[in-house]
This record gives structure tokens, sequence and C-alpha cells, in this order.
């Protein structure tokens, strides 16, 4: 695949502040077990275009897993969840073009530096961004100067930048976010929440847990709470 | 997807290349376990070269079994194999890239070393020859083989054990056509045409087969 191919099948990838197109997020009937234990059942919610949908509970509730079911990295006991109608298992690459992801774990190697992960992150996500890109990225994210060093000897919350540094380059409709502002200093905070707003301002989704307050200037919040009743079940 | 291809194979061998200890255990493991052999049995001529494809072969499948554990450990351990499912690229591709990859770092070495170790056991012209080119075929074999081990037991614990009986059964075609290609040169040079063929044709085989294993096992083990 050569890189004009790239230029000219996506578009809209170029220049990740354009409006996306509209999409939602459908979730009907949505069980999942970890082991014996039951950690939510018969859910359903709905997420569109320019919503946000904050995903709250207590420890152990089942967020993150929820989380990793909605973007396919797991399979759920039973229920459906659809990208624009269609269900995401027979999406395929479709459904994973559209999507990143950010967890507990930041996707980075250490033994490459911040530019070398998100050029390899880049590519493989099909995105054509140019290395002037990349550290253009890594300087707003606050890590101006340290694009040239391994990710190794960087600290905690700098090792998060690098791994946020790829919101600023993906084209993704749908962003799903667990905890991302653990590790960051206020700063960064305030900058994240920025990009939080910009994704929904145009016309995208986001879908996160985070134990603090998430305000918009536009765009809807939705939330949804897991482990409300309190008590598990077991299934 | 070529592209995709290049660039998982680039990550990996960068990856190794800062880190170039795991590359050289694995290659002197080979070295001296094939080399404890003559110190055990004795400097004898004919008995070294009659032992000698096999021991080479048998230093190989355990040279590679080491390796395996590392070929999705580190990237599963630090969150970019889960990312790697996410992106719109086939898995299988990646998959064969990180293969690709591993045996460049810790196959290829292994042929290049060999007659050094052929000479240890008074295997020369061209018995060596036929070594090489046979190992050449067959530690792809088992780098794509171990693959699918490697996933499968990705993040069990006490994984290293399981994969290794999981494995090891499955090398045992390669070692048997491996090293009898060399045993049979030291005869007749003629008669080892079918042996490579049938290397050539488990390669092919592990080749067409491996990557989509190993993806669909990936699946299972990230979930």
């Amino acid at each position: 695949m050569s890189l004009a191919e790239d230029v000219t099948t996506a578009p809209q990838q170029t220049a990740p502040s354009a409006p996306h197109l509209p999409a939602r997020l459908e979730v009907e009937g949505l069980e999942v077990q970890r082991g014996d234990r039951r950690l939510f059942s018969n859910l359903d919610f709905m997420v569109a275009s320019g919503e946000l949908l904050h995903v709250r509970g207590p420890n152990g509730s089942g967020k993150t897993t929820l989380l990793r079911a909605l973007c396919g990295l797991l399979l759920p006991q039973a229920g459906e969840i659809r990208w624009n109608g269609e269900v995401i298992r027979r999406l395929g690459e479709e459904f994973t073009r559209d999507v990143i992801y950010l967890g507990h774990l930041n996707g980075i190697k250490h033994d490459l530096t911040g530019a070398e992960n998100l050029r390899v992150a880049a590519i493989l996500d099909g995105d054509a961004v140019d290395d002037a890109a990349i550290w253009g990225a890594l300087s707003r994210i606050g890590l101006g100067g340290f694009e040239d060093l391994p990710t190794s000897v960087l600290s905690q919350g700098q090792k998060k930048r690098v791994a946020l540094a790829r919101l600023l380059l993906t084209g993704a409709r749908l962003w799903i976010l667990d905890e991302p502002f653990v590790a960051l200093d206020v700063k960064a905070v305030g900058l994240l929440e920025s990009l939080i707003v910009a994704q929904v301002a145009r016309g995208g989704v986001v879908i996160m847990t985070t134990h603090q307050e998430v305000a918009l200037t536009s765009g809807t919040i939705r939330t949804l709470d897991l482990g409300v009743a309190g008590q598990p079940q077991r299934g | 997807m070529f592209r995709t291809f290049l660039v998982i194979l680039r990550r990996d061998i960068t990856l190794a290349m800062r880190r170039r200890t795991d590359v050289l255990t694995t290659l002197f493991f080979f070295v001296i376990v094939a080399s404890l052999f003559p110190l055990g049995v004795g400097s004898e001529k004919e008995m070294l070269r009659f032992l000698g494809p096999g021991v080479v072969w048998v230093a190989a499948l355990l040279a590679s079994m080491l390796a395996l554990e590392r070929l999705f450990a580190s990237d599963h351990a630090d969150g970019t194999l889960e990312q790697m499912m996410l992106t719109p690229q086939p898995l299988s591709v990646l998959v064969l890239g990180k293969i690709c990859a591993h045996w460049l770092l810790t196959g290829l070495p292994l042929v290049l070393v060999a007659p050094l170790i052929g000479l240890q056991y008074h295997l020369d012209g061209m018995p060596l020859a036929v070594m090489m080119l046979a190992l050449l075929i067959g530690t792809p074999v088992l780098s794509l083989i171990g693959a699918i081990g490697a996933a499968l037991t990705l993040g069990l614990r006490g994984g290293g054990i399981l994969l290794s009986l999981l494995v090891l059964p499955l090398y045992i075609p390669v070692l048997v056509y491996g090293s009898g290609a060399v045993a049979v040169s030291t005869i007749d040079l003629a008669d080892v045409q079918p042996f490579m063929a049938l290397l050539g044709a488990f390669l092919v085989l592990a080749l067409a087969f491996s990557p989509l294993a190993t993806a669909a096992a990936l699946r299972i083990s990230v979930e």
C-alpha cells in the first residue's frame, strides 16, 4: 500500500479537525461474565455523534470490561454492540478504523522513542501522517525536547502523554478512554479535556471512565452507572 | 498490507537491536549445547560424525524454544498487542511480520553459526552445506509452529513449560527430516533431495496456516 493511496482512501484522516460523519453506537442486552461472576447483564444504551458517555461505578463494577467489550477486544456472553446499525464483529476492520482505545496500559514500547512509537501506531492505524505532524503532536502534548528519547526514561505521566498524543493524530470517530486522567498533571488534564471537548464538538463519540467530573461546552453528556444495585450478581 | 508487514518487521528488529542480549543468549545457548556433546562423548571421529546431525538439530530446536516465550510476551505486557488488534490491519499479517522478525533474529544466526558447530563433529564439505540448507528451510518452520504455541500460552502462569510440551512434539517432523538430510548426505548426496522437498513442503504449509492460527489464538489469549 503506497502513501498516496492512504491519502485518497482516507481524506478525513489527514485533517483531524474536520467534522466527522454522523455515527452512533448502540448496545442491546449486553451481558459480560468474568470467571463465574456476572459483571452486568441486560445493558442497553446508545451514544451518537456529538455525545459523551461517562461510565461511572465503584471499583470492580466492570467499567474496564465494558470498554474492552465495546471496542471488540472481549466477546460478550450475550447481547449485541452495533456501530451505525451493524454488529461490530461483522464490521471487523471497518470498525477498528473508526475506534481508538486508550486503556490502563499505555501501549507504547519503552525501547522506542516517542516519535517512533507514534509513527508505528499511525501507520498501523492507516493514518497518513508525516514526521512534522508527529513532532507537532508531541510538542503540543508537552513533550517538546523529549521526542527523540527512548520512552523508558520518561516519567509515568510523560509516558501517558505519548499515548495520548495519538488522539491528536487520529481521525477515529469513536474514542474509548479508560481513566485517561490518571497520572496527568493539571496542565495535561486541561489539555486532554479540551481535546475531548473538540472531539465531541466536531461530531465524534467519546466513551470514557473517570472518577472526576466532566464538563462540556457543547454536546451532550450521558452517564451510565454500573453496579448501582450494590452487590455483584452471581451468575 | 505489505507496508504493515514491513513496519512490524522493522519495529521488532529495531527493538531487538536496542536489547541485543536476548538475541545473543539464544545464539550462545545453541553453541554451548552443541559443544557439550563432543566433550561428553569423546572425540572419536566416527561417533561424532554419526551423532552430529541429530545433536545440532536438537540444539536448534531447544534454542528456538528458548526464544519463543518472548515472541508476544512483551507486547502483551505493555499493551501494544491489544493496540495491534484494534488497528484496521489483518492481524495475521501483523503476526507474520513478528514471526519473520523473530526468525531473522533467532533462526538465521543459528544457520550462520552452523559451520562452526559442524567442524566439531567432523562434518565438512557437502554434508556441512546440506546442514546449513536444511537449517535454512527448517528453522522458519520452527518459528512458525512455535508462534501458535506462544500465542496459546500467552499470559498463563508457567506458560514456558506448557509451551515446550505443546510445541516440541510438533517439531518432530522437522527434526526427523532435517537431521535425516544431513545423515544421508554423508553417504550419498543424491538421496538428500526428497528430505529437502519435504522440509520445503512443511515450510509452505506452516507459512500458509500458522499466521491465521496464531492470530486466532491471540484473540482468545488477550480476551
